[in-house]
């Protein structure tokens, strides 16, 4: 496992250059002269000369990228070109309300979808079975403003229960971050308590006709056992792979969500970046979501070795 | 010697209204200490009669509608699901065919032994231990804590039936169903699992109702028989009389179908030509790795054969003998790493994918599983054409000809335009080897073709790979673990172990008189292999 851990470290190294490059490229291929683009329509020659000269264009472009990497490794990622701030900083205050948030809905997904597959899967072709799929489907198919803004009406608005909108540090007021964190949370899991249930239902499906299944219970094994501890397990590594990426995939941006919910949220902050053209912004989340993707994805591969005995690297 | 399970007028239809009756009205008992052999072909209903006695008939699916299985008396079908899992384990057991899928991968074994104790005993951990422990020395593993502490897939198939075996006695259970227990083993891990049930039925006095498609085996274990056929219980007898004299027209050509191991007579050469030459040919596989290297092994090491048209060549061998490995290497599907390969005088080992091209059209497979080795998706017709249209044949000749081709092997016209899942395991090897053919090959390799089949459809196909080579001329490739199957259709034999061919010759020499002492072990532990079941009777001395 070590051994292992180490080779998956090693291997990212070249997939964030990739990356790397890429992003570094993204300012430079962009049509036309990328100091025209920061200085604005209004700039003099003069300007756009000295902007050059800061941003270190008239250097050959492998110098360029690899004063840019430099700075980046020191954690230097530039200065917003829209607020004059430090790009960590943006991107710093926005990571964690969005990281708070995809961790509970996450969790929450989970909580709620393994069940809810398992007891379809177990009650496979039952009534059981048709509410789950049909509550899978309307998860998928109501787009999430909607759902957004039926619990809005329904929990803040008619019921009181909680704040409309906002956003609360866990750390300072944690039952203020928990009130607000709910309504969006449920929101984004919507489609995600979807998704897992499907796959924890067609996995297990699959599972509880193998032979081992059927071995358990001719040991005279209890249902809920034979369920649990033999399938689930192996039912398990499809469904961590969807659990994973729907994470990463929460981390990269919920535009709609923090949209509805007025979270300041790294969703937000990419679009905003994109059309204020803010490029080092966008550099810098371009960079921590593939940062993120990669992690996630090796967190994913190392659980599949806890899963399964059988998959060894 | 009491009586132990009493299955009487036994009826179980598919769960749905007027759904058929795939069990009618069967009956049967088994004694203590007896063993009772339940043999039919797929579909005879012994799986489900045995699967209805543990009361683990796939739900939804099939149900028991009538009769009654006594166990000492209590009647099975009448008890509640609670009590069923009381009986499991404790009173009656069972293990399946497949050791490989069987078992948890992802539990240690000892855990899923020592999970049966947890479940129907109040012993403690330490006496759940102990149990364990004597359990797995009982069947016969080595350094069992080692064992117990292991997944699945670090153990082979024996040592996984073993545990199997293990997990299904440790209560010691009056009744013990063996569904098909070593029909995936190799035959001397067969012939050990066959001794250690034995052993401990004697030691325990349980009762085994054995269920089995292989008259070897049952000549082997049998007290008595039962014969089923589509769900109707067809003759019952004491093994000897069975054998010897049965009953009813079904038996007999049951009995008939079972090839001999006595190999059949030499045919003259009908050709000088050779068809393919190996020489040398080596196969390794690993070896790499990056940071840690992985062990090197030699999947095929120094093998040469040479096979010329109209000629059989079979290569036997157990599981790991590096047969396929050979197979695989000779149509290209994997790479040798060393040697030569000669097809029609041209050396094709090293050819690169174009290279191969010309050559591909010379050398057809028919593959083990004819339900999956077909495209479901795609007539047969399609299926059959595939190849001819591809090497440029106008689709309109190909399509005549795989009508014709499946005339060959005994198949209607009309069968072009269905789909694979409309026939049988038997006919659809007939299809795969009508598309083979459709390439008109001078070598068509059988990896196992015959060895998903029933004994009848075996003898069939066999008869048709035959004949097909008397017509053609084409020369065959063999691959089987099955010696009868390789005494009847072979015309020379290379008996591989460990990558290495031990012995080659033509067949009456190796399989009549073998020199190598691997060659003599196999025949040894071939089930039956004292009784000629064609003629029904034992093996005359010769």
């Amino acid at each position: 496992m070590p051994v292992y851990f180490v080779r998956r470290v090693l291997a990212a190294i070249p997939v964030m250059l990739v990356v790397a490059v890429f992003v570094f490229l993204l300012l430079r291929l962009t049509p036309g002269d990328p100091a025209a683009i920061i200085a604005g329509d209004m700039a003099t020659p003069a300007q756009l000369e000295r902007i050059r000269d800061t941003l270190g264009l008239n250097d050959p472009l492998h110098v360029q990228f690899l004063s840019w990497m430099g700075r980046i490794l020191q954690g230097d990622f530039g200065t917003s070109l829209i607020s004059n701030k430090p790009v960590i900083e943006l991107v710093e205050d926005r990571m964690w309300p969005t990281i708070w948030i995809a961790l509970i809905t996450i969790t929450l997904s989970v909580i709620i979808a393994v069940p809810m597959g398992v007891l379809a899967a177990w009650r496979h072709r039952t009534w059981v079975d048709h509410i789950v799929m049909t509550f899978s489907v309307l998860g998928f198919s109501i787009p999430v403003f909607v759902i957004g803004y039926l619990l809005i009406k329904l929990f803040a608005i008619d019921l009181r229960w909680v704040p409309v909108q906002g956003y609360k540090a866990p750390s300072g007021d944690f039952g203020g971050f928990a009130i607000r964190a709910v309504l969006p949370a449920l929101t984004l899991a919507s489609i995600y308590i979807a998704l897992i249930a499907r796959m924890t239902r067609a996995s297990l499906l699959d599972v509880l006709n193998e032979d081992y299944v059927r071995t358990a219970r001719a040991k005279g094994l209890a249902e809920r056992r034979v369920l649990f501890r033999h399938a689930l397990r192996n039912a398990a590594v499809p469904v961590m792979t969807v659990i994973g990426t729907g994470f990463a995939l929460l981390i990269s941006g919920v535009v709609v969500t923090e949209s509805v919910f007025n979270i300041p949220g790294l969703g937000r902050l990419t679009v905003d970046s994109i059309f204020a053209r803010d490029y080092p912004v966008i550099q810098a989340l371009i960079l921590l979501t593939s940062g993120i993707y990669v992690a996630v994805n090796l967190l994913i591969d190392l659980s599949y070795t806890l899963l399964d005995p059988r998959i060894r690297y | 010697m009491a009586e132990v399970l009493n299955v009487e007028n036994l009826r179980v239809a598919v769960d749905a209204p007027g759904g058929a009756e795939v069990v009618r009205g069967i009956s049967l008992t088994i004694s203590e200490g007896e063993t009772v052999c339940l043999v039919g072909e797929s579909g005879s209903g012994k799986s489900v009669t045995s699967l209805a006695t543990m009361g683990l008939l796939p739900k939804g699916s099939l149900k028991p509608v009538g009769g009654a299985i006594r166990l000492e008396g209590e009647d099975l079908l009448a008890c509640s699901a609670a009590r069923l899992r009381d009986l499991r384990a404790t009173r009656m057991s069972m293990i399946f065919q497949e050791p490989m899928t069987a078992l948890n991968p992802v539990m240690k074994v000892g855990d899923q032994i020592t999970e049966v104790l947890k479940a129907h005993t109040k012993l403690s951990n330490a006496e759940c231990h102990a149990k364990v422990m004597d359990m797995l020395t009982q069947v016969g593993l080595p350094d069992v804590a080692r064992i117990a502490g292991s997944y699945p897939h670090q153990l082979s198939g024996g040592q996984r039936q073993r545990i199997m075996i293990a997990m299904a006695l440790v209560l010691e259970p009056k009744l013990l169903i063996a569904d098909e227990p070593t029909t995936a083993l190799d035959v001397t891990t067969q012939k050990q699992i066959l001794f250690l049930i034995k052993e401990l039925q004697e030691k325990h006095g349980t009762a085994v109702l054995f269920i089995t498609h292989d008259m070897g085996v049952v000549s082997e274990i049998a007290h008595r028989v039962y014969v089923m056929n589509r769900g109707d219980m067809v003759e019952s007898a004491p093994v000897d009389t069975l054998l010897r004299s049965p009953r009813e027209e079904y038996t007999r050509k049951l009995l008939s179908a079972v090839p001999s191991l006595t190999p059949r007579a030499a045919r003259s050469f009908a050709s000088d030509r050779t068809v393919l030459q190996v020489t040398e040919l080596v196969k390794r596989y690993g070896g790499g790795g990056f940071l840690s290297k992985s062990p090197e092994t030699l999947a095929a090491n120094d093998v040469n054969f040479t096979l010329r048209a109209g000629r059989t060549l079979g290569i036997v061998g157990e599981s790991g003998s590096g047969k396929s490995t050979v197979a695989r290497c000779v149509m290209r599907l994997i790479d040798p790493s060393a040697g030569g390969i000669r097809v029609a005088g041209h050396d094709i080992a090293t050819l690169s994918r174009t290279g191969m091209k010309p050559y591909r059209k010379k050398l057809q497979m028919v593959f083990q599983d004819p339900y999956r080795s077909l495209n479901p998706r795609i007539t047969v017709a399609e299926s059959i054409m595939e190849g001819p249209v591809n090497y440029g044949t106008p689709r309109a000749k190909a399509r005549a000809r795989a009508e014709e081709l499946l005339e060959l092997v005994g198949l209607p016209r009309t069968a072009a335009a269905r789909y694979p899942h409309q026939f049988s395991g038997g006919q659809r090897q007939r299809i795969a080897i009508a598309r083979a053919l459709a390439m008109e090959p001078d070598l068509l390799v059988a990896d196992e073709a015959v060895s998903a089949l029933d004994v009848s459809v075996q003898a069939q196909v066999l008869d048709l790979l035959a004949e097909v080579q008397e017509r053609m001329g084409i020369a065959i490739l063999f691959i089987t673990h099955d010696l009868r199957v390789a005494a009847q259709i072979c015309d020379d034999v290379a008996v591989m172990r460990r990558g290495e061919v031990v012995e080659i010759g033509d067949t009456a020499t190796v399989l009549g008189n073998p020199r190598h002492e691997y060659t003599r072990a196999l025949l040894e532990a071939a089930p039956g292999r004292h009784w000629d079941f064609a003629a029904f009777a034992p093996v005359s001395a010769a």
